[in-house]
C-alpha cells in the first residue's frame, strides 16, 4: 500500500496537552474520543468483572456466604448484581471497547479518512455513555423492590418484574439510562455510516476496505436498526409503570410476552454487534501474522453480511419456552441453524488464511487464536441451543450461561484484548513487554476456560441460571468454576502491569512495529498518528492484500 | 481549520462545549424525569410507609407533598384506629415537614424543567454553530453529502422505532383472538371480537380522513417552497413554508380535538380493564407521531425564519431540504396509521 508523504502533518504543537481538560471534555477528535472510549470500557470491564467475582465467590459453595443479608445484602442484591454485571459488560464494556474505542481510533485512518464525518457529535456519543452508566449506579442505590435497592430482574428486563415487580424508581432509572446508552449507540452509527460510504481515500473503494471497517460497517447498521425498537420496548415499559397503559398487563389484554419479542428484535442483533468487530480485528491480526492477505475476502464481506442480516430474523430463538407453535418453532430452529454456515466460513477461512503462511505467534497472534478456540466451542453449543427440543431441556441452565460467554466473555473480549495489543503500539507510541502480555494470555485463557467449560456440566445436571443458592449436588464443578475466575483476576492484575510497564518504560514502537504482515494505512502514520492525519488524502493503490 | 497544509474539503470542527453539556442535560432530565414519576426519595419514606398499601404508594403521595402526605394518611385504616392524640401528633409531624415536603413536591417538576429547559438551550447554541460554519464555507460538497447521509439515517432509526408501536399494534388486531385464551375470563370474552368489546374505534372517514388531506396537501405545498427556492423565488418559498407550517398548526389541533373526543365519550381510555391495551397503542403510536408533527412543524418555523434572514439561497438550503425530508417522513408515517389504525382495523 502506497501512501502520500507525511512528513508535514506531525505537528505537534497543535494537539493540546493530555492535561487540559478541555481537551477532553469539548474534543472534536477521533482518537481523543476513542481513547476516552477505551478507557471508560477498561473501568467499567473492572467493575463488572468484580461484579463477577462477587457472584462466583457466592457460589463457590452451596449455601448462601456472601448475599446473607450482611455488607453485601441478601438474595435480591445478588439478582442485582446479575443484572447490572449483564447490563455493564454489554453497554458500557464491549460496546464501548469494540466500536466507541477501536472503531474510532481505525475506522478513519482505514479508510485514509482525516476524521469522523460528524465530529462534534462523535464527541456527544461519548459523553452520554458516562451520563448514562451514572444512570445505570445511581438505580441500583434507590428502592426497586419494596424491600430491596436495585433492579434484580436479569438485563433481559422482562415483564412482569420490570413493571409491578419493581415499583420503586431504581427500574425508571435504569430504563433511562439504557435510552440514553441507545441514544449514544445509534448517534454513533449514523456517523460511522457517513464516514465509511463518505470519506473514502481515492482508490479506496467499498471492497478494497480492510475487513475491520466492513465489520464495522455492518455492526452499525444493525445498531440503527434495532436500537430503536429497543427505546420502543423501553417506553412501553416506561408508561406501563408510570402512566397506566397496558402493553404488557394481561388484565387490560395486554402481552408480556410482546415484549421478549420486541427486546429480542434488538437483542439478538445485539449478539452479533458485539461479535461482528472482533471478527474484523481478528481478520486483520491473523493478515498480519500469517504475512497473508486474508483467505477469501469476497467471502469473508459477505459472510459478515449474511450474519447480519440473518441475525434479524431468528430473535424467537431466545423464547422457545414461552408457549411457541411448533411451526414457528420450526422456522426459528432452522432459521438460526443457517447462521453456522457463514460462521463456518469466517473460522475456516482464518484457518486457510494460517494454512502456508509465516506465522508469528506475537501476543496479538495469541488471543487472535485463542479467540477462533473460543468462539469455535461457543458457536458449536449455539448450534446445539438453536434446536428447541434440546433448548427447551436447558433453557435457563448453565448451560447457555456457558454458551454465551464463550462467545462473549471469551470470544468478543478475547478480540478485544487481541486489538489492544495489535493496536496498543500504534495508539500509545509505545511497545509494551511482550512477556507480560504473554503470561497475561495464558492466565486468561486457562482461567476463563476454567470457569465456564464446567458450566456446561452443571446446565447438563440442570443447575438453573439466576439463582443465589444451589443443591449440593453442583457443588464440584461450581468450585472449579470459581477457581478459574481467581486465575483470570490474576490475568487482569498482569495485564494493568503490563499497562503501567508500557507507559513507565516509554521504548519508542516506530510506525509499524509488526513488519511486512502489516499493510493497513494505519502503520503508515507515526506512533502515535498526528492530531490531524491524512491532511493531504493518501492515494491508495491496492497490491492484493487487505 | 487553522492548519495550513489541508488538501481535503472535510470539516474537522472545532472543540465545542455543547456534547458535554448536552450529555449533562439528558443526565438532568432523565433524574428529573424520575423524580416527576416516582418523588423524591429520602428518610421521609420510612415515616409513612407503613401507613400505606405498598411502598409505590408512599412514594407517590410523598412526591405530591406534604398536603397529599395527609390526605392519605387520614382515609388509612391504620391511621383512623390512632387515639385522637396521636393521630394529631401523626399530623403535626407531617406539618412540621410541610418546608421539606414543599420542596419535595415542586421538585418534582423542577428538575425535569430545568433539564429540558437546558437540552433546548443547548440544542439551539449547538445549532446555531452549525450555522455559523455553514456560512463560514465549512459545508463544501462532499460535507454536504454527508450531512445529507446523516438526516436519512436519523430518519430510519425513527422509521425503526415506529416498527415497535406498529407491531405492538398488530400483534393485537391480527391475533386478536389468541386473547380467548387468557385465564382472566372477562379478557377472554372481550377479545371474541375486533374491535375488543368495550371499545369504539373511531371513524377513518370523519376527522382521520380530513388529517390525512391535510398531511398531504401539506406535503405538496413543502414541495412548492422547495422548487421555488431552488428557482430563487423567496417570496413564494416563504408562502409555501407558511402554508406548511399552518397546516401542520391544524392537523395537531384537529388530533388534539379528536383526543378530547375520544376521551370525553369513553370511546377507549389510555389503559384499563380488559381491553386497556387498544388505547395504549392506539394514543401512543398517534401520540409519537403527533409528537413528530410538533417537532417537525418547529422545525419549519426555523427554517421559515431563516429563509427570511436570508441563509438560504438556490444552491445551498440543507437545513431546509432535511426540514422537509423530516417532513415528508411524519406524512407517511401517518398514512400507514391511517391505513391500519383507522382503516383496516378501525
Amino acid at each position: 500500500m502506497a501512501h502520500a508523504a507525511h512528513t508535514d502533518n506531525d505537528v505537534h504543537s497543535d494537539r493540546p496537552s493530555i492535561f487540559n481538560p478541555w481537551r477532553w471534555l469539548n474534543s472534536t477528535n477521533h482518537k481523543d474520543i476513542g481513547t476516552m472510549y477505551l478507557i471508560f470500557a477498561i473501568v467499567a470491564g473492572l467493575v463488572g468483572g468484580g461484579m463477577s467475582g462477587l457472584m462466583r465467590w457466592e457460589l463457590m459453595e452451596p449455601g448462601i456466604q456472601v448475599f446473607n443479608g450482611g455488607m453485601w445484602g441478601d438474595a435480591h442484591n445478588y439478582n442485582v448484581v446479575i443484572t447490572m454485571h449483564g447490563l455493564i459488560m454489554i453497554f458500557f464494556m464491549v460496546m464501548p471497547a469494540l466500536i466507541g474505542g477501536f472503531g474510532n481510533w481505525f475506522v478513519p485512518i482505514m479508510i485514509g479518512a482525516p476524521d469522523m464525518a460528524f465530529p462534534r457529535m462523535n464527541n456527544i456519543s461519548f459523553w452520554l455513555m458516562p451520563a448514562s452508566l451514572a444512570l445505570g449506579v445511581l438505580s441500583t442505590f434507590v428502592p426497586g423492590t419494596g424491600s430491596g435497592n436495585g433492579f434484580g430482574g436479569s438485563w433481559v428486563l422482562y415483564p412482569p418484574l420490570s413493571t409491578s415487580g419493581h415499583p420503586g424508581p431504581a427500574m425508571d432509572l435504569l430504563i433511562l439510562s439504557l435510552h440514553i446508552a441507545g441514544i449514544s449507540s445509534i448517534l454513533g452509527s449514523i456517523n460511522f455510516i457517513t464516514t465509511i460510504l463518505n470519506m473514502r481515500a481515492p482508490g479506496m473503494t467499498m471492497f478494497k476496505m480492510p475487513l475491520f471497517v466492513w465489520a464495522i460497517f455492518y455492526t452499525v447498521w444493525l445498531l440503527v436498526l434495532s436500537l430503536p425498537v429497543l427505546a420502543g420496548a423501553l417506553t412501553m415499559l416506561l408508561t406501563d409503570r408510570n402512566f397506566g397503559t397496558g402493553f404488557f398487563d394481561p388484565a387490560q389484554g395486554g402481552d408480556p410476552v410482546m415484549f421478549q419479542h420486541l427486546f429480542w428484535f434488538f437483542g439478538h442483533p445485539e449478539v452479533y454487534i458485539l461479535i461482528l468487530p472482533g471478527f474484523g480485528i481478528v481478520s486483520q491480526i491473523i493478515s498480519t501474522f500469517s504475512k497473508k492477505p486474508v483467505f477469501g475476502y469476497l467471502g469473508m464481506v459477505f459472510a459478515m453480511g449474511m450474519i447480519g442480516f440473518v441475525g434479524f430474523i431468528v430473535w424467537a430463538h431466545h423464547m422457545f419456552t414461552v408457549g411457541m407453535d411448533v411451526n414457528l418453532k420450526a422456522y426459528f430452529v432452522a432459521a438460526t441453524m443457517v447462521i453456522a454456515v457463514p460462521t463456518g466460513i469466517k473460522i475456516f477461512s482464518w484457518i486457510a488464511t494460517m494454512w502456508g503462511g509465516s506465522i508469528r505467534f506475537s501476543v496479538p497472534m495469541m488471543w487472535a487464536i485463542g479467540f477462533i478456540f473460543v468462539f469455535t466451542i461457543g458457536g458449536v453449543t449455539g448450534v446445539a441451543l438453536a434446536n428447541s427440543s434440546f433448548d427447551v431441556i436447558v433453557h435457563d441452565t448453565y448451560y447457555v450461561v456457558a454458551h454465551f460467554h464463550y462467545t462473549m466473555s471469551l470470544g468478543a473480549v478475547f478480540t478485544i484484548f487481541a486489538g489492544f495489543y495489535y493496536w496498543l503500539p500504534k495508539m500509545s507510541g509505545y511497545k509494551y513487554n511482550s512477556f507480560l502480555g504473554t503470561v497475561h494470555f495464558w492466565l486468561t485463557f486457562i482461567g476463563v476456560n476454567t470457569v465456564f467449560f464446567p458450566q456446561h456440566f452443571l446446565g447438563l445436571q440442570g443447575m438453573p441460571r439466576r439463582y443465589v443458592d444451589y443443591a449440593e449436588v453442583f457443588a464440584y464443578f461450581n468450585k472449579i468454576s470459581t477457581i478459574g475466575y481467581v486465575i483470570t483476576a490474576v490475568g487482569v492484575l498482569v495485564f494493568l502491569l503490563m499497562l503501567l510497564e508500557c507507559f513507565i518504560m516509554k521504548r519508542k514502537a516506530g510506525n509499524n512495529p509488526w513488519g511486512d504482515g502489516a499493510d493497513t494505512l494505519e502503520w503508515t502514520l507515526s506512533s502515535p498518528p498526528p492530531f490531524h492525519q491524512f491532511s493531504e488524502p493518501p492515494v491508495f493503490e491496492d497490491k492484493g492484500g487487505h | 481549520m487553522s492548519h495550513a497544509a489541508v488538501k481535503h474539503d472535510y470539516h474537522l470542527v472545532n472543540p465545542s462545549p455543547w456534547p458535554t453539556l448536552a450529555s449533562l442535560a439528558l443526565f438532568i432530565t432523565a433524574v428529573g424525569l424520575v423524580i416527576f414519576m416516582k418523588g423524591l426519595v429520602g428518610d421521609p419514606l420510612s415515616l409513612i410507609s407503613s401507613y400505606f398499601a405498598n411502598e409505590g404508594a408512599a412514594i407517590s403521595a410523598m412526591g405530591q407533598g406534604s398536603d397529599a402526605v395527609q390526605a392519605a394518611l387520614q382515609t388509612n385504616a391504620d391511621y383512623n384506629n390512632l387515639d385522637a392524640a396521636n393521630k394529631a401528633a401523626l399530623l403535626d409531624k407531617y406539618a412540621g415537614s410541610k418546608q421539606w415536603f414543599w420542596l419535595l413536591g415542586k421538585s418534582q417538576f423542577l428538575v425535569l424543567g430545568l433539564g429540558l429547559l437546558s437540552i433546548c438551550t443547548i440544542a439551539g447554541m449547538w445549532w446555531a454553530d452549525v450555522v455559523k460554519e455553514a456560512h463560514a464555507g465549512d459545508h463544501t460538497p462532499v460535507v454536504g453529502i454527508g450531512l445529507r447521509y446523516g438526516m436519512i439515517l436519523f430518519i430510519l432509526s425513527e422509521v425503526m422505532f415506529f416498527v415497535a408501536w406498529f407491531w405492538m399494534f398488530f400483534e393485537q388486531s391480527i391475533w386478536n383472538e389468541a386473547r380467548t385464551l387468557s385465564t382472566i375470563p372477562e379478557v377472554a370474552e372481550a377479545w371474541k371480537s375486533w374491535p375488543p368489546a368495550g371499545v369504539e374505534t373511531v371513524d377513518a372517514w370523519h376527522l382521520p380522513l380530513m388529517n390525512t388531506l391535510i398531511l398531504l396537501l401539506s406535503g405538496t405545498t413543502v414541495t412548492w417552497a422547495h422548487h421555488a427556492l431552488q428557482e430563487g423565488n423567496r417570496q413564494a418559498t416563504a408562502i409555501g413554508l407558511a402554508l406548511t407550517i399552518a397546516l401542520g398548526a391544524l392537523f395537531t389541533g384537529i388530533q388534539v380535538n379528536e383526543y378530547g373526543h375520544i376521551l370525553n365519550h369513553h370511546a377507549f381510555g389510555f389503559g384499563g380493564e380488559n381491553v386497556g391495551i387498544y388505547g395504549s397503542s392506539f394514543f401512543m403510536a398517534t401520540g409519537f407521531h403527533g409528537a413528530h408533527v410538533f417537532i417537525g412543524t418547529i422545525f419549519l418555523i426555523v427554517c421559515l425564519v431563516r429563509l427570511l434572514l436570508g441563509h438560504f439561497t438556490p444552491k445551498q438550503h440543507f437545513g431546509f431540504e432535511a426540514a422537509a425530508w423530516y417532513w415528508h417522513f411524519v406524512d407517511v408515517v401517518w398514512l400507514f396509521l391511517f391505513t391500519f389504525i383507522y382503516v383496516t382495523f378501525g
